[in-house]
């Protein structure tokens, strides 16, 4: 059916019918370029796309008072229509399916099916948390197993599994540093965060009750060592650090940072969101780290899925394995797996800080983290670093004459390269090179940041592109950028060939419109009252 | 390496062609005695597609899946049929493999499917505006009490003792750190809510009062009531729903004069995946309180030719903006999840979300008149539930109740002893929740088997 017209709604064609090449159609599509309207747009009646089979009772008496009073003005649509809207609106998303995704810091690797094919295994996807825990022993095992990977894998002694993101996880290291002090009777108040740290780290430290201090960057773009010793006192409860950083770069005086704090009695953090730069190579707990969250969606893939979900376990040092929060696994005398929730857990690790979370964390994610895990195997992982970061400098040395390397000369970049937009022309900024390497069928860098560098951008190919493709990636984007620094006007309007062009951010965050609204009623049009009543 | 696309004729030529001798050229930053020289020691080697899919199956295999057994687990994660589209449709690499809709033009479709998200959840919770999500109902939970204590000010948080005692454990370890007060109490077995106890504690210094709307015991609080009394004394009602499935029956939360309603909506689209990962959903009343949410949300907006699109908006109050002065440290959200939620949703529709609703809570009903009919169960729903209740197995301990059923193959509810080990008045309590996919065998199974058990 034609939607648009069932409903009433058409696109605002404003000069979109007539831009760019060829005539105006009614529809506001353009062949396989579609147009797509709202669910509460679809103007289908208030049909289920789902059979239940069966004809509910009659409400019970007893509900009375209880029973909603207004039906729920919510769209049905039959499976087709559905279907069809979300593919069409599938259609309108970059994807790392569709080609790289090099956004830095945020590593968009390829997605094995393998791991999805394993998450969805009844014994897996169809368990509840609170099941007797005889029930779901297979489960408690994947925890285990994965436990001793990350333990291994960063050199420490225990792990966090429940935190349900890379910024859950921060929190859960800060909590864990901060209930450390505490049981030693040590109230510090102020958390260090380069500025080289993840935006994050110090609305983390923030949330844990600390008061946040920068520590500025040198400028080969690594932590002032000296700044940050010349800081360290009584009052520091720790530093939280990205290593690598986000200027693309490894932090060589990581063990000197780690002994420099722990000599002044604080704790160190790292963020491990870049961790596969250095999977296998290097393991953090040789580098006197006591807490660092392992987002095993970047490291060990698990699908973005459009921003989530994530999952961000801890590896803890022996200083702080005693204060990891609960439920936690461990096997009993019989061998046996069980859950160690809040009771259980006062006699075991009587000074865990406590749960954060309802249950045991991203099993979904486990699931797929492990499965990655086994597939490439404590040889493959090591590649994956070796792979990411021999990408990342290709990109680095292939560019750096075209684009600006502010910190080329500071050695090799770790698994992302960094530019910023010096020598573009007067005028043409960071974001217009983004937008025409969309032009080029790429989604862009990540842009403006870290924030250390004017008109930063992050290149981070990951270790599943190919060398052929990174060097169509290359010629994009040396090509936008001959543009951008030749004054190429057709640059600043860029995107041209996307679904949309350059959206209005400013008018939507002065005029905020967060959900759909019926409009005004020209005749013939299903009102919500239709749409969705019982 | 199947997943590793790079030659090692590639391998030398880029090393070449970055002035590299060897990869470990590329690594001199790391310290040299901390560099490794070979795969870390004590895990495998890499291994087939086919020996790792034998691995995890065999793993999978030692639990015992919900559906394979009569199944009445709930208390805050429920098992409710997922129609076979939503997951084919949720697995389309565009929405699969996409990454947070950081460039909008090419992102158009998660915004706007996280536009229709925000609306749907708005509507369901009777709610002005609702965020992109968030990690999971417990901490959507506590989001909403530190919003609650920014915005009055006031540190003193009171809550229902029928709110998951997971969710006030999560409550209470954050407000430790943050010097909240967080005043709490486990439920009694009473058919009654304990409004009027919990009216009692709300005084000046309270933020907010948060009520669980069903409760863990599946009672249904008079949700006006309270939040009447919350904004005599000017503080805030946080509603917290753990079963979305509900609110098809029952008056939505912000009808009710809650000013923010959490919950989670693993129920809708999202299965039960042992915890996680779930769908914290996240809504107020007022669009005053929309700069002082936590999370993603997106906006409206158009493009540079005037045509309707969405962008992610408001982010002046996020962490990579206002780092220590961000609403809230949270990154990411759970966009797969809210787009499971959405397209299940979609097929439902208000209508279908009422039927699913009916049917649940008629399967509940006549599960609970069977249940309660058995010599030694007493039902403690007395004034009405949805499609959860409580039992007590008078003078059993409902957990040796529910070990022993289990090994009869028969996941027969959540005991009360396992979310409150301390509490010994609760020790013979069993919450048994009933969804459109327990058949009438299965009740008949659990009845049958529950009679023989308390024998």
């Amino acid at each position: 059916m034609n939607a648009p017209n069932q409903s009433g709604w058409k696109p605002e064609m404003g000069e979109a019918g007539t831009s760019g090449s060829g005539p105006a159609t009614a529809s506001g599509n353009r062949a396989l370029q579609l147009e797509e309207p709202l669910i509460f747009e679809l103007g289908t009646r208030a049909n289920c796309g789902v059979d239940f089979g069966q004809e509910p009772g009659e409400v019970a008496p007893e509900l009375g008072k209880h029973l909603r009073k207004e039906p729920l003005t919510l769209p049905g649509l039959t499976e087709p229509e559905t279907v069809r809207h979300y593919t069409r609106l599938s259609r309108q998303n970059y994807a790392i399916d569709l080609g790289p995704f090099p956004l830095g810091s945020c590593t968009m690797k390829h997605n094995p099916r393998l791991n999805e094919k394993v998450a969805r295994m009844p014994g897996f996807a169809d368990i509840h948390p609170l099941q007797p825990m005889d029930t779901v022993q297979g489960a408690f095992e994947v925890i285990e197993q994965l436990s001793e990977w990350l333990c291994k894998l960063t050199g420490m002694s225990a792990v966090a599994m429940t935190p349900k993101a890379g910024a859950h996880g921060e929190l859960c290291g800060i909590l864990a540093i901060r209930a450390a002090l505490e049981a030693r009777g040590d109230a510090r108040e102020v958390i260090l965060c380069p500025e080289s740290a993840h935006g994050t780290n110090p609305a983390t430290a923030a949330f844990a009750g600390y008061r946040v201090e920068d520590i500025p960057a040198t400028k080969e773009g690594r932590v002032d060592l000296e700044a940050l010793k010349a800081r360290l006192g009584p009052d520091v409860a720790g530093v939280m650090i990205t290593n690598p950083n986000t200027c693309g770069l490894f932090e060589r005086d990581m063990k000197a940072i780690s002994e420099a704090v722990h000599a002044a009695g604080g704790l160190v953090y790292c963020d491990g969101a870049n961790f596969n730069a250095i999977v296998g190579k290097v393991r953090p707990g040789d580098l006197g780290v006591d807490a660092m969250h392992i987002n095993l969606h970047k490291t060990f893939s698990t699908p973005h899925g459009g921003g989530g979900p994530g999952s961000g376990p801890v590896v803890l040092s022996e200083a702080l394995a005693p204060f990891a929060p609960t439920p936690f696994v461990r096997r009993d005398e019989r061998g046996r797996m069980r859950l160690v929730e809040e009771r259980a857990a006062k006699d075991l690790l009587p000074d865990s800080f406590g749960r954060m979370t309802a249950f045991h964390g991203q099993m979904g994610m486990f699931t797929r983290a492990l499965t990655y895990m086994l597939s490439h195997g404590a040889d493959g992982l090591r590649q994956v670093a070796e792979d990411s970061v021999l990408n990342a400098n290709y990109i680095l040395r292939s560019l750096e004459d075209v684009l600006d390397a502010p910190y080329g000369a500071s050695g090799p970049c770790m698994h992302e390269a960094l530019f910023s937009d010096r020598g573009l022309a007067e005028g043409f900024s960071t974001l217009d090179i983004a937008k025409g390497l969309i032009d080029e069928g790429y989604h862009p860098m990540t842009v403006y940041f870290p924030l250390v560098v004017h008109g930063a951008m992050l290149v981070e190919p990951t270790e599943t592109e190919s060398k052929q493709g990174l060097d169509r990636l290359i010629a994009s984007l040396r090509a936008v950028a001959e543009r951008a620094k030749a004054g190429d006007e057709s640059l600043k309007s860029a995107p041209h060939y996307a679904p949309r062009r350059r959206l209005d951010e400013t008018l939507a965050a002065r005029k905020p419109v967060l959900t759909w609204e019926e409009p005004e009623t020209p005749a013939g049009i299903p009102v919500a009252s239709e749409i969705g009543g019982s | 390496m199947r997943y590793l696309p790079l030659t090692d004729a590639d391998r030398s030529a880029m090393l070449a062609a970055v002035g590299a001798s060897d990869i470990d050229a590329l690594f001199t930053d790391v310290p040299a005695e901390h560099l490794l020289d070979g795969p870390v020691e004590g895990l495998p080697m890499h291994a087939s597609e086919m020996a790792v899919e034998r691995h995890m199956a065999r793993l999978a295999q030692k639990n015992t899946a919900a559906g394979d057994v009569p199944f009445f687990l709930g208390a805050g994660a429920y098992r409710h049929h997922i129609p076979a589209s939503v997951d084919h449709l949720i697995q389309r690499g565009e929405f699969l493999t996409a990454y947070t809709p950081y460039q909008p033009e090419i992102a158009q479709g998660t915004l706007q499917m996280l536009f229709e998200f925000q609306t749907q959840v708005a509507r369901l919770y009777g709610c002005a505006v609702a965020n992109a999500s968030m990690y999971d109902g417990s901490t959507a939970c506590w989001e909403a009490i530190a919003m609650a204590t920014r915005v009055k000010r006031r540190t003193r948080a009171v809550l229902s003792p029928g709110l998951h005692p997971h969710y006030v454990s999560t409550a209470k370890t954050m407000a430790r750190f943050t010097g909240d007060e967080i005043v709490s109490g486990a439920p009694d077995l009473s058919g009654d809510c304990g409004e009027d106890a919990l009216i009692a504690q709300i005084d000046e210094a309270t933020a907010c009062v948060v009520v669980q709307y069903p409760d863990i015991l599946g009672r249904i609080p008079d949700l006006a009531r309270v939040a009447d009394a919350a904004h005599e004394k000017g503080a805030l009602l946080i509603a917290v729903n753990t079963e979305p499935v509900a609110l098809g029956l029952i008056e939505s939360p912000g009808a009710l004069g809650a000013d923010i309603v959490v919950g989670e909506g693993q129920s809708i689209g999202v299965g039960l995946n042992f915890g996680g990962p779930y769908l914290g959903l996240f809504a107020v009343r007022d669009t005053k309180l929309v700069r002082q949410m936590p999370g993603r949300l997106c906006g409206e907006t158009v493009d540079a030719e005037g045509k309707r699109g969405f962008v992610l908006t408001l982010s002046t109050r996020e962490q990579h903006i206002r780092r220590e002065k961000a609403t809230s440290n949270i990154c990411t959200n759970s966009g797969l999840c809210a787009l499971a939620f959405s397209i299940h949703m979609s097929l439902l529709g208000g209508e279908g979300l009422g039927k699913l609703a009916r049917i649940n809570h008629s399967l509940a009903r006549d599960a609970a008149a069977k249940l309660a009919a058995l010599e030694g169960v007493e039902l403690v729903n007395t004034g009405g539930f949805f499609n959860e209740f409580t039992l007590r197995l008078a003078g059993k301990d409902a957990r040796d109740i529910a070990l022993a059923l289990a090994k009869r193959d028969i996941l027969a509810g959540v005991s009360l002893g396992r979310l409150y080990p301390d509490v010994q008045a609760l020790s013979d309590g069993l919450v048994v929740a009933v969804t459109e996919t327990c058949t009438a065998e299965d009740i008949d199974a659990l009845a049958d088997a529950l009679a023989e058990e308390l024998r």
